[in-house]
């Protein structure tokens, strides 16, 4: 969950009846997830998306391979403009602005894909259990969830980060314990349907146990909302890492996120220092709205896949 | 009706008290005995030992959490041992700062996001819409103290329009006088929401547009103007009114962000002081009231929905 109201897009109905012309021509049966990938590949927003990531995660990993910059030994020149010696300036202390820029792009993109994970491992096995054995433990499951939903979960990491040393690990632990509340209703919901569908009750009356059923049949269907959720929650980690830092209580030396930058940023913003805030914002924008993008056209995939099937 | 009315006030009770046991469990943990907290660091541990049995702190965790609920609903949070001032009275002086900060903004965010949602629901998939979607991203994608920073930088800042920090005054009357200091912590706040609340309307007109009482409205001839005011826009505004229930958590965040970033005297700014002096009574109780406003606005919501929707009664 982000500190942000969810975004919803309508629902995008296959435009296309998909080939079923009157000769009875049958083209070749495609999988589900086939049609999933090429509806992703039309949308060009989404293509623009994952260009932006993949770059991104050049940029910040492999970036400084090629780009030398000492980012545990600051220089003597503070608040540099860019050009003298540095592309982007420095810092207050004297760090390279742009070594700065990848050193925080690696801590946000871990952060966001660790706490994915840690969100949607939580959150599909809850809702699993949650839809599978349903009556009181499916109630109980649903109002911890409605409890946790209820509580600003800004205050509660900040409260947590308060007590914690803030490292790439705890901060990814810390946001994931507390997002895995979309995944889990999502995949209740999704694990609800499939329940009832013919190849689920062909399996149940085969003999399959719980068990089986749930890691055969039902999570492996219910993975689409998962993965779109996980993007999703990629973009919302990114931010809430940023909030933090920029609150104070984000990653330690020799660690940056790019809120402590942006924090660091706002002291001299009175003295016209640009570039100590706008190519770490520009940065953050790009990334969190790649992911945005890309969930945003998954989730229509995953539509287009739902309803062919 | 009544039984929907009872059966959701009975979830909504049992929420609260599921929040009130995450918050006492979160001050239990993050803070411990506050003995040690309110004699200092020089006191003997026979001393903090003494003052915490005393205060009751050494009776097991149910009798804790039953003195801390009691306590709670008279509306006593406990006493900040960092201000030494009780919280509920730390949080009274502030709070109708942040109630009109983030009232504001809510006003503002609906007046802009409904007509917009509209606009680009009717002119679905041309130039306007596109524009609109994507400035929507944009504004979505960016952390509510990024848009505030850059909202500072320009118009405070590089062209001097507006005052770069919200207004000082620490009476509500004073505050809205000194309303030009204000506009850029409400559009902050405002903006965020905005991006969101337009992206609901926008779909929610499209699923009402394709209703067939439009189709019906538009057959008997009715200007579009019409079949927009009278049968789109409340049916349209529906869902918008369970999204802003929702989005209580959401904007409590946000109002605490905007507070910090344009040193706002209110609520969010205090637990902002509150985190950096891990005076954690503050805090829980800021928590406590955040979730319960948070149920209470769902409530309200639900009710008003099935009020204004008689479908939602018979489920």
């Amino acid at each position: 969950m982000s500190i942000r109201p969810p975004l919803l897009e309508e629902i995008i109905v296959a435009s296309e009846p998909a080939s079923m012309a009157e000769g009875g021509e049958v083209g070749p049966i495609q999988s589900g997830w086939k049609l999933t990938a090429r509806s992703f590949a039309q949308n060009k927003l989404a293509v623009v998306g994952v260009g932006v990531i993949v770059f991104a995660i050049l940029f910040c990993f492999v970036g400084p391979l090629l780009y030398h910059s000492n980012q545990l030994f600051p220089t003597p020149y503070f608040n540099r403009p860019p050009g003298g010696g540095d592309p982007l300036g420095t810092d207050n202390s004297g760090f390279d602005e742009l070594g700065r820029i990848m050193l925080g792009g690696q801590a946000a993109l871990e952060v966001g894909f660790f706490s994915a994970v840690i969100a949607s491992v939580i959150g599909t096995l809850t809702g699993t259990i949650s839809a599978l054995i349903g009556g009181w433990v499916d109630a109980v499951i649903m109002r911890i969830v409605d409890v946790l939903l209820s509580i600003p979960i800004l205050f509660v990491v900040l409260i947590l980060a308060t007590t914690i040393t803030p490292t790439v690990i705890s901060l990814s632990i810390l946001i994931g314990l507390f997002s895995w509340l979309a995944p889990a209703r999502l995949v209740r919901g999704e694990v609800l349907t499939l329940r009832t569908r013919d190849f689920v009750s062909a399996a149940r009356v085969m003999g399959a146990s719980r068990w089986r059923l749930s890691i055969r049949h039902l999570i492996p269907n219910a993975l689409g909302v998962v993965i779109v959720n996980v993007t999703f929650q990629v973009a919302d980690a990114i931010i809430l890492l940023a909030t933090l830092g920029f609150l104070g209580w984000g990653l330690h030396y020799p660690n940056v996120s790019w809120g402590d930058m942006l924090n660091n940023g706002t002291v001299y913003a009175e003295d016209g220092y640009w570039w100590q805030i706008y190519p770490v914002g520009l940065s953050l924008v790009m990334v969190v709205m790649a992911w945005n993008f890309v969930g945003d056209a998954a989730r229509d995939a995953v539509e287009v896949r739902l309803q062919s099937r | 009706m009544i039984t929907y009315l009872i059966r959701r006030l009975f979830i909504s009770i049992v929420v609260v008290i599921g929040i009130s046991i995450v918050t006492f469990l979160l001050l239990n943990y993050a803070q411990g005995p506050p003995g040690r907290v309110v004699l200092g660091l020089r006191a003997s541990p026979a001393a903090v030992n003494a003052w915490n049995l005393a205060h009751g702190f050494d009776s097991p965790l149910w009798v804790q959490y039953w003195h801390y609920i009691i306590n709670a609903l008279r509306g006593n949070f406990g006493r900040s041992y960092k201000l030494d001032q009780s919280v509920a009275a730390l949080i009274g002086e502030v709070a109708g700062r942040s109630a009109l900060l983030s009232g504001a903004a809510l006003f503002f965010s609906l007046l802009f996001a409904i007509p917009l949602g509209i606009f680009q629901g009717t002119k679905r998939n041309t130039v306007p819409d596109y524009v609109l979607t994507t400035g929507a991203f944009v504004t979505y994608s960016m952390p509510t103290f990024l848009l505030g920073l850059l909202l500072i930088e320009f118009l405070a800042l590089d062209l001097g329009w507006l005052p770069s920090e919200a207004s000082t005054s620490q009476s509500f009357i004073g505050v809205i006088k000194d309303w030009p200091s204000m506009i850029l912590p409400v559009a902050t706040l405002t903006a965020v929401s905005v991006a969101a609340y337009s992206r609901y309307m926008r779909s929610s007109t499209l699923d009402v547009l394709a209703q067939d009482y439009i189709n019906i409205a538009r057959a008997k001839g009715l200007s579009q103007r019409l079949i927009l005011t009278r049968h789109l826009l409340r049916n349209a505004c529906l869902p918008i009114v369970t999204l802003v229930g929702l989005s209580i958590p959401f904007l409590l965040a946000g109002n605490l962000v905007t507070e910090v970033v344009f040193n706002y005297n209110g609520i969010g700014y205090l637990f902002d002081q509150s985190l950096s002096n891990y005076d954690y009574p503050v805090l829980i109780a800021y928590t406590l009231i955040g979730g319960v406003l948070t149920v209470a606005g769902n409530f309200i919501a639900d009710v008003s929905l099935a009020v204004a929707d008689p479908r939602i009664r018979l489920t």
